[in-house]
């Protein structure tokens, strides 16, 4: 078989991995672009969605009850970094790593609970033993056991959750904060109950993907997070760059974090086909990431098209 | 309606860069009085402002609205009594966000925000024919985001917004003076217009002596983080830019200050 001919053949599994980080990406649109907050907690919130998940399965909870405690459990690692960045007044970036790393630690001793050793690093779901929502051994299937059909409902859920939510006056506020705080304040918003709720809601988020992720892959591991700040953000800088102009609408907004997602996992798809080790990845990823990251600032710089005042503020 | 009684507030405190700001001032307002705020570079016309709207705590002393002490409210919380513009016309607005959603927020200003609708069909109507008094024609322009508009634009939407749930206390931060000789007339006008039709109470900083002298039943001069000079009623009116300058000279026994002043 060719190349091409295995690229295509992993399509449908690269498809469902750039669901699951497009849910992911979504709760790091949320910090980065609406709230204009960095947040690294999502290393840790990741993993730790998908052990809360992986546990209470493996301890035969029902898997939709297990995947609402790990949402609850990123809810939570949001709020510890929120805090720590308001209540403590740490800066929103080291307030993020203090909760990822605490959450390493906490991560190990989840994956043990019901276990007779104090930690344990992995924790392995099957469809066979296990009663799962999805799992990527059904990718091709055409029925009803298909992971992406479950994605595309919850992908569709989250993002019309979101689209409500952010044209309530709360949605509003937690935007004015992030466009600005100051003016925000003036306008009675508590800009720090905003920012704490932002976080809330982006690791939920966060953590949801890792539950679902769990599942599909049929593994938990300490690792699974490591890097996803950079695959989120992959996303997020994918499909603004490709679609930006096009998607004006916010739900379409959200929605190209997802697509970005998607083509992310098809490049990582076909570069692995190529011959790429699967532990270059993350070289590759930071240099996609460095890459879009500039381009914006690179446009700004030397191609200056007149009456764009309002770009220098983001820069 | 305003109570401010002897406030301090000092800036970097045992650093070569400390600054006192503030130096024991009192200063008291009546309901619907409009006070013009004049005074060179470092005054403490800002830091009256901001010591007002709580953006940090004083050192010293206590400020109240309306009978309520707000010494040590947060910002976001003294936000219910008082509107307020900026100098930076960036700094009054979200510029990510359209004009009605920029109005929805301020019509908000002081309540709890709740999972309500952040703004709602009758909102956008009565935005409609509220935008129509700045005369700019920003009224057929309401899903556009408010960094597309120009500088004079952006000053005289966060006025409005400042107005828009009627403040107890209305603060102007130099608010034209960003803005070019024409639109900065432009935005005067709206304000006098604004604050004579809702009768609001108002402490406007300006660096111009001849604004200072038109607006306004009274006038107040700063220097050195306290009040020079205190002129309302009809004396205000009969006032000319050379009569301030001498004034202020005798009152604070200083000349120099008249060019900064001047210069602004």
């Amino acid at each position: 078989m060719n190349v091409f001919q295995t690229f295509l053949n992993s399509m449908p599994n690269a498809v469902g991995q750039g669901m699951l980080w497009g849910i992911m990406a979504i709760g790091v649109y949320i910090t980065y672009k609406i709230l204009d907050i960095a947040d690294l907690t999502v290393d840790g919130s990741l993993t730790t969605g998908g052990a809360v998940c992986a546990v209470l399965i493996t301890l035969g909870w029902n898997p939709w009850l297990a995947v609402g405690m790990a949402v609850l459990a990123g809810m939570l690692a949001g709020l510890a970094t929120g805090l720590l960045h308001t209540a403590c007044g740490i800066p929103a970036i080291l307030a993020g790593i203090l909760t990822q790393l605490a959450l390493y630690s906490l991560n190990l001793r989840i994956m043990a609970i019901g276990d007779t050793s104090a930690t344990k690093a992995s924790l392995a779901l099957s469809p066979d033993r296990n009663d799962l929502l999805l799992s990527s051994r059904f990718v091709r299937s055409l029925g009803l056991d298909n992971p992406l059909l479950l994605l595309s409902v919850v992908m569709a859920l989250v993002i019309a959750a979101l689209y409500w939510f952010f044209g309530t006056e709360l949605g509003c506020s937690l935007r004015a904060t992030g466009a600005n705080g100051r003016m925000a304040r003036a306008q009675g918003i508590n800009t720090n109950m905003t920012k704490v709720l932002g976080l809330v809601v982006s690791n939920g988020l966060v953590s949801l993907s890792g539950g679902l992720m769990a599942q599909y892959s049929g593994s938990c591991t300490v690792d699974m997070g490591r890097g996803a700040i950079v695959i989120g953000l992959a996303a997020v800088i994918i499909g603004e760059v490709l679609l930006g102009k096009v998607f004006r609408n916010f739900a379409l907004k959200l929605f190209s974090c997802v697509i970005g997602a998607i083509i992310y996992y098809m490049v990582i798809t076909l570069v692995l086909r190529l011959g790429l080790e699967s532990t270059d990845l993350k070289l590759l990823t930071a240099l996609v990431v460095a890459l879009f990251l500039s381009i914006p600032y690179w446009k700004g710089k030397y191609f200056i098209k007149a009456g764009r005042k309002g770009d220098k503020a983001h820069a | 309606m305003l109570d401010v009684n002897n406030i301090y507030k000092t800036f970097d405190p045992g650093t070569v860069n400390e600054k006192t700001a503030l130096n024991g001032l009192s200063l008291h307002l009546d309901d619907g009085d409009f006070v013009t705020v004049i005074g060179g570079n470092g005054a403490g016309k800002s830091t009256l402002l901001n010591a007002v709207a709580g953006v940090w705590p004083v050192d010293e002393g206590t400020i109240s609205i309306g009978g309520v002490d707000v010494t040590h409210l947060a910002e976001h919380k003294r936000a219910k009594y008082i509107g307020r513009v900026f100098q930076d016309p960036m700094m009054g607005t979200a510029a990510t966000m359209r004009i009605e959603e920029n109005m929805a927020l301020a019509a908000r200003r002081g309540q709890s925000r709740t999972l309500r609708a952040g703004i709602t069909r009758k909102e956008r109507e009565e935005y409609h024919e509220m935008l129509k008094i700045l005369d700019l024609g920003l009224e057929d322009r309401l899903a556009t985001k408010v960094g597309l508009l120009s500088g004079g634009q952006r000053q005289a939407l966060t006025l409005l917004m400042a107005t828009l749930k009627r403040p107890q206390l209305l603060l102007l931060d130099e608010h034209t003076a960003a803005l070019d000789p024409k639109t900065a007339a432009k935005v005067l006008d709206a304000t006098e217009r604004i604050v004579n039709k809702d009768h609001l109470t108002t402490l406007m900083i300006t660096h111009n002596m001849k604004d200072a002298i038109v607006h306004g039943n009274r006038l107040i001069m700063m220097y050195e983080g306290n009040i020079a000079l205190d002129i309302s009623g009809e004396a205000k009116k009969k006032l000319t830019v050379e009569d301030l300058l001498s004034r202020f000279g005798q009152a604070t026994g200083s000349d120099e200050a008249d060019d900064k002043l001047l210069l602004g």
